[in-house]
Order: structure tokens, then C-alpha cells, then sequence
């Protein structure tokens, strides 16, 4: 048996560029699944919207020879993340499994670590957060809701992490790769996005992780992320 | 002594140091009244963001931090002031430094507390500021020593407390005189902040080794401090940001601009207290020498950072330097090294140009430069990030502007009340004999 003071997971995320459609199923489904703050285009236009997920656009060539590129841009929970020193109060620090996570009750609101996020992945609550009904009945009773003041982050949906690895213990058996979905690798159509235990050599996440296509974002500054690409090969 | 022409008669320095402290003139009232009605209207807006969230103000994804941090970043510099003409020159004993010591301690304290407000102001949170104060919490979590955000309040907590120590000290034997003139409320105040002054050869000696220790002790906190304030940025790993000479290029802003507040500060006391024989353009030539001195070594700096980041020409670097010199915030560089380098360059680099009038300019540019210099430093970075994608653009709303102009108006408002409790230039220290002599 493993040691049980030993962590057990270390969470990842391979995401397949070739695959990506760039359909915004995942933004969606994070928006839901994590009870997501909504924006109108207003606030959207004042860089107020939040999305732990989005796909960013990158335009090659010259018109009318031209190609999109999609990038689905995650928390890379890395390893060595930048936005973790630099918090004043602890707020944000790395789990045992490797998480990069976010402490809402602790965060005071220096912004420090959005700042320090070369991903620029982290949201901030410019307001508390308002649901035009009937969307304010519809939050995901396991997902905290934030308030005004505090940073929030894509947390890998942790919630559904726990949940599976509390049945897996009750159960007594070990969690199976691919059991845990977050809710966005859960929705995109093209399956581009796969999630599992690094920690796993033969899981599929590790599998893809060490292809000849993978890669890391901004990989040459030494965050260590935990989310890898595999390139477009064409 | 060279600062005065005529012989110096005791009394009469004492009667024309305290007479802006008796009365108060009908332009004196109004100017306190409007300058306090700007620090109420700045008061309410933060009231405003206080109650509706800070996304009042214009801040947004991926610029963080803009207006309030630049204040932040700005006063903290301008309270090098009092360090830098008090300590230095009361440890090299310059003796022409009398009358100008306290009114850049003044300077010092209030800027200081002003700048200190930023960081509160700036919070998501600010009612939860006292979490980054260094004791556990209930679950005995200490808060993050590894945060250059807790060095700041680490730094700036100190160099608050010792400003105000040493302000307070050649305070003494003027309130503790004072205290023997005024009455009611003004004498119970006096008599208590003299501490039981009586005069005593023992008394001069600990004041003046207190004086002596504190100069010293305050000198080695203000050039930490801004040090301390420049790692906020360099230690991120943001372009333009991550640069080893931060920490001196911020402590020399300081200076500059904190010498530029002062001279400012002088020449307003000069003609409104007729204090023409006691700050005399003798002062301000030597402060305008340190200015330009001050303004060469800013541009040095400048040089030094940028043409580093050029000819380096790391893509990430180039897209912030790039809209510094000729992108959307070229025209505030192009400002700022106008108003730092060209106008203090000309008006107090010849010499024949260099009069009060003349420094009062180009100090007041100095300080428009300088507040631009903060800035340029800080949003450009955050506006051109590493990823294309999150690029955007900072604008201020009102709740920043109105509080940034409350700001200057509650520097002047405790200025302006100091200089009605307190004599502006130290009293005793024209006093002959009075120090004594080993």
C-alpha cells in the first residue's frame, strides 16, 4: 500500500490543438459548472468579464489566406507559480495534490498575483457578482459563491476531484484514469481536452503529456505548468 | 553664518517665526476651506467604492494596478524629502540647512501617511487590511513573509514611526518655549508635547545625540524603503518589471521629486509667512544644484534601463518599451522627460537662469514628471502582457482622479495646519550658544 501521507495525485491536463475547434463549449460549461459571474458587453469591453476558460485567437497570413489558430488558455497550475510568493495572506498556495489553489475567505484584493501570472488567467470581483434571473437559481450548490473583492481562478473543478475521491475511498478502490472530468474536457465535442493523474505513467493525460507534440505555455520562464499542448501538426 | 545678512538678534527671529502661528487671515480660511472640501469629496469617493466594489474605479483585467498604486508609489518618493536634506545634511553638519530641515520633515511625515492610504484604498478588500499585519490569525497562519507586499508594510510602518520620531525631536525645544508663551488649549498642547523640557545641559545632550542617532537610523529606512517599494515590481516576472536596477532607480526618483516637493513647499511658505529673510535664495540655489544634480542622475538611470531593454530587444520587452517611445504612451514619456530632464536642465543648469522663480518651475515640473514617471512605469507593463491575447487598455474614472486630487489637497491641508500650530523653520536653532559644546 502507498503511504497515505504521500500524495497519491498529482492533477494534469493535456489539451490537443489540432483538435480544438474553438466552439467555446468549455467557457460555457466552466460558466456553469463553477457559477461564473456574468457580463454584459459593456463590462465585457472594460475587461471586467470573467472566464477561467477562453480560447484565445491567433490570426496567420494575410487576408484572404488566412488561418485562426485556437488556444484554450486554463489555470496552467503550475508548478512553480508565480502567483503563489508573492500573496501577502496565503491566499492562493499549492495543494498536496499539486493544485494551485484559491482561498476566497483568506484574499484581501492586492491583486498581486494577477499581476505575477505571465497566463493572465486570474479574474478579480470587480462587484459582487449579480445573476440575471432565473440563472440565480440555477448555482452549483458545491461551488462557492465569491464576493466582491476577492481573486478567483480556474481550480480544476475541485469540487468534482473531491467528490470522486471521497466515493473512491469509501469504496475502497482506487480512482480509474479518466473517472474525474472537469466540467470543460466533460463538454468539448472535439474530446481535445484530457484531464487524469500525472503521477500515472500509463494514464492517458501522462500518455499525451510525453508525445513528441507536447509543449508548455511560456514554458522558457520556469513555471513548471501542469497543462500541456500538443502542436498543431499542420 | 552665511544664510543671514544682518546680525541675528534672537528675539526678533523668534517673533517672526511665531507670528504665522497667531491669528488666522480670511485667505488663510479660505484656502483651508477648499482644500478640505477636496478631501471631503475625495473621502466620498472612496466611501462610493468602498460601498459599490472597487470596479468603480478603472482598473480591469490585465491592468490590476493604475492609479492608486502610482500614488502610492509617488508619495512614497516625494517623503524622501526630509530624509534626504535633513539627515544627510545634519550628519555633514551643513550648516545653511537651519531653516529648511523642518519644513522637509513635515514634508516627510504627511507624505508618508498620504502614501500610506494607497495600498488601503488600492484593496479588493480594504476593510480587511489588517490581515497582512504580522501576527496569526485565528488558525494560526502568519500572514506570507516571502510577499514583497509585506516587506512594504514591514518598510513603511518603520519609516512612518521614525519620520514622525524625527520630526518630533527638534520639535521639543521650540513647543517647550512656545508652551511658555501661549495660552489656553495651545499652551496644555505645547506643555504636553514638550515632555518636560526645562533646558538642561543634560536635556541639550540627549537631544542631541537622539538627533544625531536618528538621522543615521532614518537614512539607512528611507533608501530600504524605496528599495523595498521598487521589489514590489522588479520581483514579478512581468517585462519590463523584472530589472535589477529598480531598487536605486526608485530611490533616486525619490530624491528628486521629494526635493522638488520641497522646494515647492518653500517658495509657497516664503511668500505667504514673508519669510524672505530666513529662506533666502541662498537656500534655494543650493537645493536647485541638488535638483539638477538630482535630475542627471534620473536621466542616467533612465538611459540605463531603457537602452538595456532596446538593444536587448527580448520580443516581450520590446512591446512594453516599444509603447513607452512611440506607442500609446509615448507622448506622456516624451512629457516626463521633458519635465525631469529638459526644464531642469536649462533653468538651473545655466546660471543665469537660476533664481527662486526659476527653481519654484521647474520643480513643479519635476513633480509632473515624476507622477508620470510612476505611472509609465507601472501601467504600461500590465497594459502588454506575454500573451498577445490579454493585451488592454487602462483608463482612470472619476473615483481615481477625485482621489488622487484629494491627495494633493490633503498634503497641503496638514501642511497648511502645521504650519499654524508649529514654527515652519526651526526657532532655537538660530538660538547662538544654546547647543552645547563638548
Amino acid at each position: 500500500m502507498t503511504d497515505t501521507k504521500q500524495p497519491l495525485h498529482r492533477w494534469g491536463m493535456a489539451i490537443d490543438l489540432d483538435r480544438c475547434t474553438g466552439c467555446q463549449a468549455c467557457v460555457a460549461a466552466c460558466h456553469a459548472e463553477n457559477n461564473l459571474p456574468l457580463s454584459d458587453p459593456e463590462s465585457a469591453a472594460k475587461g471586467r468579464a470573467v472566464h477561467w476558460i477562453r480560447v484565445d485567437r491567433y490570426y496567420e497570413g494575410e487576408f484572404p489566406n488566412i488561418r485562426v489558430k485556437h488556444m484554450p488558455v486554463l489555470c496552467q497550475q503550475c508548478d512553480e507559480a508565480p502567483c503563489e510568493p508573492v500573496c501577502p495572506v496565503y491566499a492562493t498556495y499549492k495543494n498536496p495534490e499539486g493544485l494551485n489553489v484559491q482561498v476566497y475567505n483568506r484574499c484581501v484584493g492586492t491583486r498581486y498575483c494577477a499581476n505575477n501570472c505571465p497566463y493572465s488567467v486570474r479574474f478579480f470581483n470587480w462587484f459582487d457578482p449579480v445573476w440575471p434571473a432565473p440563472l440565480d437559481l440555477q448555482h452549483n450548490p458545491d461551488v462557492s459563491i465569491r464576493m466582491t473583492g476577492v481573486m478567483e481562478k480556474c481550480t480544476f473543478c475541485i469540487q468534482r476531484i473531491k467528490r470522486a475521491e471521497t466515493e473512491a475511498k469509501e469504496e475502497k478502490r482506487a480512482l480509474a484514469d479518466g473517472e474525474i472530468q472537469p466540467a470543460c474536457a466533460q463538454s468539448c465535442p472535439a474530446e481535445a481536452m484530457v484531464f487524469g493523474d500525472l503521477n500515472d505513467p500509463e494514464s492517458k493525460v501522462s500518455r499525451m503529456a510525453g508525445s513528441g507534440r507536447s509543449t508548455r505555455l511560456l514554458e522558457e520562464l520556469g513555471t513548471e505548468p501542469k497543462v500541456f499542448y500538443l502542436k498543431r501538426s499542420t | 553664518m552665511a544664510t543671514l545678512t544682518k546680525p541675528v538678534i534672537y528675539e526678533d527671529v523668534r517673533r517672526d517665526l511665531w507670528r504665522p502661528l497667531a491669528g488666522a487671515s480670511a485667505r488663510y480660511l479660505i484656502v483651508l476651506f477648499v482644500l478640505a472640501a477636496i478631501v471631503l469629496w475625495g473621502l466620498c469617493a472612496w466611501g462610493y467604492q468602498l460601498h459599490e466594489g472597487i470596479g468603480v474605479a478603472g482598473i480591469r483585467r490585465p491592468v490590476f494596478w493604475g492609479f492608486y498604486l502610482v500614488n502610492f508609489v509617488f508619495w512614497i518618493g516625494i517623503s524622501h524629502a526630509g530624509t534626504l536634506i535633513s539627515a544627510i545634511l545634519r550628519l555633514t553638519e551643513a550648516d545653511w540647512r537651519k531653516p529648511v530641515t523642518r519644513a522637509a520633515e513635515a514634508i516627510t511625515v504627511f507624505a508618508l501617511m498620504i502614501g500610506g492610504m494607497f495600498p488601503i484604498i488600492h484593496l479588493g478588500r480594504a476593510w480587511l487590511f489588517f490581515w497582512l499585519f504580522p501576527y496569526p490569525n485565528s488558525r494560526l497562519l502568519w500572514p506570507n513573509f516571502r510577499s514583497p507586499l509585506l516587506w512594504d508594510l514591514t518598510a513603511i510602518s518603520t519609516y512612518l514611526t521614525g519620520s514622525t520620531i524625527y520630526l518630533f525631536l527638534p520639535l521639543i525645544p521650540d513647543v517647550a518655549q512656545l508652551g511658555q508663551h501661549a495660552t489656553g488649549w495651545r499652551r496644555r498642547l505645547y506643555r504636553a508635547l514638550s515632555l518636560g523640557w526645562t533646558g538642561s545641559d543634560q536635556q541639550w545632550h540627549a537631544l542631541e545625540r537622539a538627533m544625531k542617532l536618528m538621522a543615521a537610523i532614518i537614512l539607512a529606512v528611507a533608501v530600504s524603503v524605496h528599495t523595498v517599494v521598487a521589489w514590489d515590481f522588479s520581483m514579478a516576472i512581468a517585462p519590463m518589471w523584472h530589472s535589477t536596477i529598480f531598487g536605486p532607480y526608485f530611490v533616486v526618483g525619490a530624491i528628486f521629486s521629494g526635493i522638488a516637493a520641497l522646494l515647492v513647499a518653500m517658495s509657497i511658505i516664503r511668500k505667504t509667512m514673508h519669510l524672505e529673510q530666513y529662506l533666502t535664495p541662498h537656500h534655494f540655489d543650493n537645493l536647485a544644484k541638488l535638483l539638477l544634480l538630482m535630475s542627471l542622475l534620473w536621466l542616467y538611470f533612465t538611459i540605463c534601463e531603457n537602452l538595456t531593454a532596446w538593444y536587448g530587444n527580448e520580443a516581450k520587452e520590446m512591446n512594453v518599451f516599444g509603447s513607452r517611445i512611440r506607442g500609446p504612451f509615448a507622448s506622456y514619456f516624451w512629457i516626463m522627460v521633458f519635465c525631469n530632464f529638459v526644464v531642469p536642465f536649462v533653468l538651473l543648469g545655466i546660471k543665469k537662469l537660476r533664481t527662486i522663480r526659476t527653481a519654484t518651475i521647474a520643480s513643479v515640473t519635476v513633480l509632473i514628471g515624476m507622477w508620470l514617471e510612476r505611472f509609465l512605469i507601472i501601467v504600461p507593463t500590465l497594459s502588454f502582457g506575454r500573451l498577445y491575447a490579454t493585451w488592454g487598455q487602462y483608463a482612470p474614472t472619476w473615483v481615481e482622479i477625485s482621489i488622487t486630487c484629494a491627495t494633493f489637497a490633503a498634503m497641503a491641508l496638514l501642511y497648511l495646519l502645521f504650519s499654524k500650530l508649529f514654527p515652519i523653520v526651526s526657532v532655537w536653532e538660530f538660538k547662538p550658544h544654546q547647543e552645547p559644546e563638548d
